[in-house]
């Protein structure tokens, strides 16, 4: 059963080439079992290898798979071959899971829609890639399925190309990333130079035997895939492009911009933490990044009226908490964050979609109001979406992954109070605009009456979500909540646990009170907010001060602005400035001088013989003089 | 005499082709098909022979003919073949096909001609890429230019007659230089060791001084660094890639730019070993402003076939670096490269070729949103997009990967700055796509999609390209003998 491990990106690539070929002759229906179909067969694949591999003897259970050697040149040979470990399996299990779901939905959301076998062959081309990014055994093929998923992000974003402004967003999307993807190329060259594999275990064994710690090789390298890691998922510097990414159908910002693609770096990160710890500058590095990205995110979410905007600079600083974690050593509680944030993430995004499209695609929040007697199903998985998001106490999974990473930022020798405390601040910003956007969406004034187009197909994958955004973060429970932690022990073969300092250990309890009372007490701040009439806000924001902060963080802090005139502009007045190339200036300039000396010399060509006469008589001269006088 | 057919082939089926015209329209068309297939068939069993044979020994070649020719000047006609230039021979024999193929409906006019200037372009072309005599080299290497200044003239588009001669200008003076340098070399030789010959093998072991190894290296890097083209002698290269018709800016692309990276493999680094060695930074800089240079300047075009023009300029960049870094894993990238870049290149011309011919216009401004009119030729368009800015999974990837990763071991900055080429090729294969594909169309315009012929070429692209892409080790083991040759010298050797 392991050796079907192959299918399981297989099955997708299959599912798009089927759909590109064939796509106009299969009909909607033919289209929909094809695109649903091929993963629901990759996920039921990925699940039944589950069993076979829990059986292989532990504690470190991996299973690798060579399918081909890619090139081979000397000692440098990448091969395309797949290793399943505990680590690998969790990425696995939840991007085949949360993907079944997510085309369930799509079948339905995109009905009607002229592209509808194209959408499909793009999003079975994601999932193919992106299940090969999580199983690649080395760099170079993890940097395959790295590039395909940003295709397909690219694809899918510009779905709908006609309208430009979707275009691009797609291409912006695709280029910021593309910066740090060559970050990360960069840093293949150096590890495959210096360590001379990219293999992933190999290399890191190497790099632990060979390296010492903190010195520049470490460092470079570390810096060089953090760069990629950032581009990626969306950190600072390079987030700007996933709020514009919210162009694409809403399914795909659930799948790609929200549940799968964009967590891709924290893998990469995860999977690589051994070059990581080598470099504790880098890693130090990753924890400022994330704590930083969490609290300017957290605002502009705070701003946003475009409800996939909120939801779009949510991931960005749910996914800085996921670096804050790596930065401090939390490896596992990073991946847990990731899954928790997959299921409750991709159930927000899904009943957003489920909203805008009843709302005949508004997006605009505002205009939305008093939807939870409506939409009664969308309603209350939103909820639990939004509660778990929100990391309410006790019954979220949220709540578990998030204090988990809190803890851990606290104890870790590598963490302390301060990146705790932006943590938690950042957690109090979470609760607000989470809660702001449930209150303004769901409670208030009614606006206009819902379409009625939900069926089954939709709301199925928010009920199944619903569930996991609660239940998942039961397999992992804190000392004080039952002491089982299932989850880093499953991963414990692959990621190493947290170097917790013993005396902060003991603030466990404390540390999970503050976060809980944070948490509410953002609840019941929206509520009083945005809950009833909004008096309070709106005398709010009429003071000035607070005007240009809303517009500054509305802007994403000014980064797009400073992008445009740093490096956008500039590049695009030089193409256009040069567009006839200003080298050929030379070679004209060359012909323009044999051109005017022709004329010059012909124009002495006048056929008159006293001038002739003179011609010689003159060179004669000058020709005696020189000889005389040389 | 298998080589020499190689050559004959082509050249006989122009002949063919022109006199068959008086017959009927078709039938220029139909022979030259012909010859192609048949060179691609002879190209294909040379391989498997290849494959299935034992290596030779170094300096040994896996087919050879030496026929006397002017024996009073030591001049021979000395043909050769080794895994560099068999690969090349099938990419020209492939790609003549295309060449064929993209011009069945494009060219109505004097068909028995073009296709009789096509034909001695793909012989001239060949016989470069075989020739193992330094005067026979040259020869073709003259042979290739004339019947494409014709093409470029005579079947080009609006300013044909301005880009022929700049293409006919360029080429020839450094074609000159080159000349002084083999006959230097061959004087060289003979004071030295009492032979006057123009045989390669024989001129592999000139001892030369370094001031006179440097001069005559920089004849021969001169006429390639026209043909690759490197900056900044590229400007002959927009005009010409854009004013000639389809088949000739494929056969501009995919080949004629080959023959520059071929003659920097087999003369510039065996004859001038030591020269080159002290040149390589010099030509990878170049080769590093080319990339760069040629995609900023790619992204500023408004013109179709300029565009793709310039990223050849960025592409052959990759190659300037990959031969000069001289590690084996940087030259298997520049060979690869070489190849990929011909097989996407061509496709992008082509494409956009069936564009014009439909359309009227290559102008970005003037197209947009054929995309639902055209999504077969929309979706082929991005397909070679996406190659030529080097997606993962296609050829061009594993080329551009290799020769960074092959440049590092020797110059960390050089590959990072060159790595800085992969961004800007994403701004310009992005804009392409939506600048002719996406957004609103701007009349309701009725266009055929891609037919059964164009299909059937892109397809046939699109196999190559992603064989290349994930599994090109055959193309590898091919090229090992010569890179092997290639590495040993003193750059090779330290690494």
């Amino acid at each position: 059963m392991l050796y079907w491990l192959w299918l399981v990106p297989a099955v997708p690539f299959a599912g798009f080439l089927i759909l590109v070929l064939a796509g106009r002759r299969l009909g909607r229906a033919g289209t929909a079992v094809v695109g649903v179909g091929s993963i629901a067969v990759a996920t039921a694949i990925a699940f039944a290898i589950v069993p076979p591999f829990l059986a292989l003897p532990g504690p470190d259970r991996v299973f690798t798979q060579t399918l081909w050697t890619w090139m081979r040149i000397g000692d440098f040979t990448p091969t395309v071959g797949l290793r399943l470990d505990a680590l690998s399996l969790v990425m696995m299990l939840v991007v085949t899971g949360v993907s079944v779901l997510i085309h369930l939905y799509s079948s339905a959301f995109m009905d009607g829609d002229e592209g509808y076998a194209r959408f499909f062959s793009y999003m079975n081309l994601f999932v193919g890639s992106m299940l090969v990014l999580v199983l690649a055994d080395n760099l170079l093929l993890l940097y395959l399925g790295w590039e395909g998923v940003g295709l397909c992000s690219y694809l899918l974003i510009g779905f709908w190309y006609r309208d430009p402004v979707n275009a691009n967003a797609g291409r912006k999307a695709f280029i910021v990333t593309r910066v740090g993807d060559t970050a990360l190329a960069i840093g293949l060259f150096l590890i495959a130079t210096h360590l001379g594999t990219l293999d992933i275990q190999l290399l890191m064994a190497r790099a632990a035997a060979a390296w010492a710690p903190g010195s520049a090789l470490p460092i470079a390298a570390a810096a060089l895939l953090l760069g990629g890691a950032v581009g990626k998922s969306a950190q600072l510097p390079l987030q700007t492009w996933l709020p514009d990414a919210m162009a694409g159908p809403t399914p795909v910002s659930a799948l790609i911009h929200a549940a799968t693609m964009v967590t891709a770096g924290v893998y990469l990160i995860a999977r690589t933490h051994v070059l990581f710890a080598l470099a504790p500058p880098v890693q130090f590095a990753v924890a400022v990044v994330g704590a930083a990205t969490l609290l300017l995110a957290g605002c502009s979410a705070l701003t946003q009226r475009d409800i996939k905007r909120v939801l779009a600079y949510s991931t960005i600083s749910q996914i800085g908490y996921m670096f804050l974690a790596l930065g401090v050593g939390a490896w596992s509680a990073a991946i847990f964050h990731f899954m928790t944030h997959a299921f409750f993430k991709a159930l927000l995004f899904l009943g957003a979609g489920v909203v805008i499209i009843e709302m005949h695609e508004e997006h605009d929040m505002f205009e939305m109001g008093g939807l939870r007697r409506d939409l009664p199903v969308t309603f209350w998985t939103f909820l639990i979406g939004s509660a778990s998001l929100a990391a309410v106490p006790l019954v979220t999974a949220g709540f578990y992954s998030k204090d988990l990473i809190l803890f851990d930022t606290w104890s870790s020798a590598a963490g302390g109070p301060w990146l705790w405390l932006a943590g938690l601040v950042g957690a109090l910003l979470t609760s607000l605009y989470t809660f702001r956007m449930v209150f303004v969406t769901f409670f208030g004034e009614r606006h206009r009456a819902p379409a009625g187009r939900a069926g089954w197909r939709m709301t199925l994958p928010l009920v199944v979500l619903a569930v996991l955004a609660i239940v998942a973060g039961f397999v992992e429970l804190p000392p004080t909540l039952g002491d089982k932690p299932y989850f880093t022990g499953f991963l414990l073969p692959v990621l190493p646990a947290v170097a917790a300092i013993p005396a902060r250990a003991l603030d466990l309890g404390r540390l999970q009170i503050a976060a809980g009372l944070v948490s509410l007490a953002g609840i019941y701040v929206s509520w009083l907010l945005y809950g009833g009439r909004r008096a309070t806000v709106t005398a709010l924001m009429r003071h000035p001060s607070a005007l240009v902060t809303r517009r500054f963080w509305f802007a994403g802090w000014g980064f797009d602005w400073l992008y445009d005139h740093v490096f956008v502009r500039p590049v695009v007045w030089f193409a256009f400035a040069d567009r006839h190339d200003v080298v050929d200036r030379i070679y004209d300039g060359l012909a323009w001088s044999s051109r005017a000396g022709w004329r010059a010399l012909s124009a002495t060509e006048t056929g008159r013989i006293r001038a002739y006469a003179a011609g010689v008589t003159i060179g004669a001269i000058i020709i005696t003089t020189i000889v005389i006088w040389t | 005499m298998i080589l020499a057919w190689l050559i004959l082939v082509p050249a006989i089926a122009g002949v063919l082709a022109w006199a068959a015209e008086r017959w009927s329209r078709a039938w220029p068309r139909w022979v030259a098909l012909a010859g192609t297939i048949v060179d691609l068939v002879l190209a294909v069993r040379l391989w498997i022979a290849a494959w299935s044979a034992a290596a030779p020994p170094p300096g040994h070649w896996l087919v050879e003919l030496n026929l006397p020719w002017i024996d009073a000047l030591g001049i021979r006609f000395h043909l050769g073949l080794d895994g560099l230039s068999l690969l090349l021979v099938l990419l020209t024999a492939f790609l003549g096909i295309m060449a064929v193929a993209c011009s069945w409906t494009e060219i109505q006019d004097r068909i028995g001609l073009f296709h009789l200037h096509l034909m001695w372009v793909l012989a001239g072309i060949i016989g470069v890429f075989l020739s193992l005599d330094l005067f026979l080299f040259y020869f073709f290497w003259e042979m290739m230019l004339v019947p494409m200044y014709f093409l470029i003239g005579m079947w080009g588009h609006e300013r044909r007659i301005y880009a022929a001669v700049k293409f006919f200008i360029f080429t020839q003076i450094s074609g000159l230089l080159m000349l002084v340098a083999i006959v230097a070399l061959s004087v060289v030789h003979g004071r030295a060791t009492g032979v006057y010959t123009f045989d390669y093998v024989q001129l592999l072991g000139t001892p030369l001084s370094p001031t006179t190894g440097w001069w005559l290296m920089l004849g021969f890097f001169g006429a390639f660094a026209v043909k690759l083209p490197v900056v900044p002698v590229h400007t002959w290269l927009p005009d010409a890639h854009t004013e000639a018709p389809t088949a000739g800016s494929v056969v501009l692309a995919s080949l004629l730019l080959k023959t520059g990276a071929y003659g920097l493999l087999r003369f510039v680094l065996p004859l001038f070993r030591d020269a080159a060695a002290s040149f390589a930074p010099v030509a990878i800089g170049l080769g590093v402003v080319g990339v760069l240079y040629g995609s900023v300047l790619a992204f500023g075009q408004t013109d179709l076939k300029r565009l793709v023009a310039y990223t050849s300029v960025s592409h052959m960049g990759f190659v300037l670096i990959g031969v000069f870094a001289g590690t084996a894993l940087a030259l298997q990238g520049a060979i690869l490269q070489i190849l990929c870049h011909g097989l996407s290149t061509g496709a992008l011309f082509i494409l956009v070729g069936a564009l014009q011919e439909r359309t009227h216009t290559r102008d970005i401004n003037e197209l947009g949103g054929l995309w639902p009119i055209v999504p077969r030729m929309g979706g082929m368009t991005m397909f070679f997009a996406l190659g030529a800015m080097g997606l993962p999974g296609l050829g061009n990837f594993v080329a551009e990967f290799l020769v960074l990763i092959g440049t590092y071991q020797v110059s960390p900055t050089a590959a990072a700055l060159a790595s800085i080429g992969l961004i800007i090729s994403t701004l310009y294969a992005l804009w392409m796509i939506q600048a002719a594909f996406q957004g609103r169309s701007r009349e309701t315009i009725r266009i055929r999609d891609l037919g059964a012929r164009e299909m059937a070429m892109t397809a046939a692209l699109v196999v190559a390209l992603v064989w290349l892409g994930v599994y090109p080790q055959p193309v590898i083991d091919a090229a090992v003998p010569v890179v092997a040759t290639l590495t040993t010298g003193p750059q090779g050797a330290a690494r």
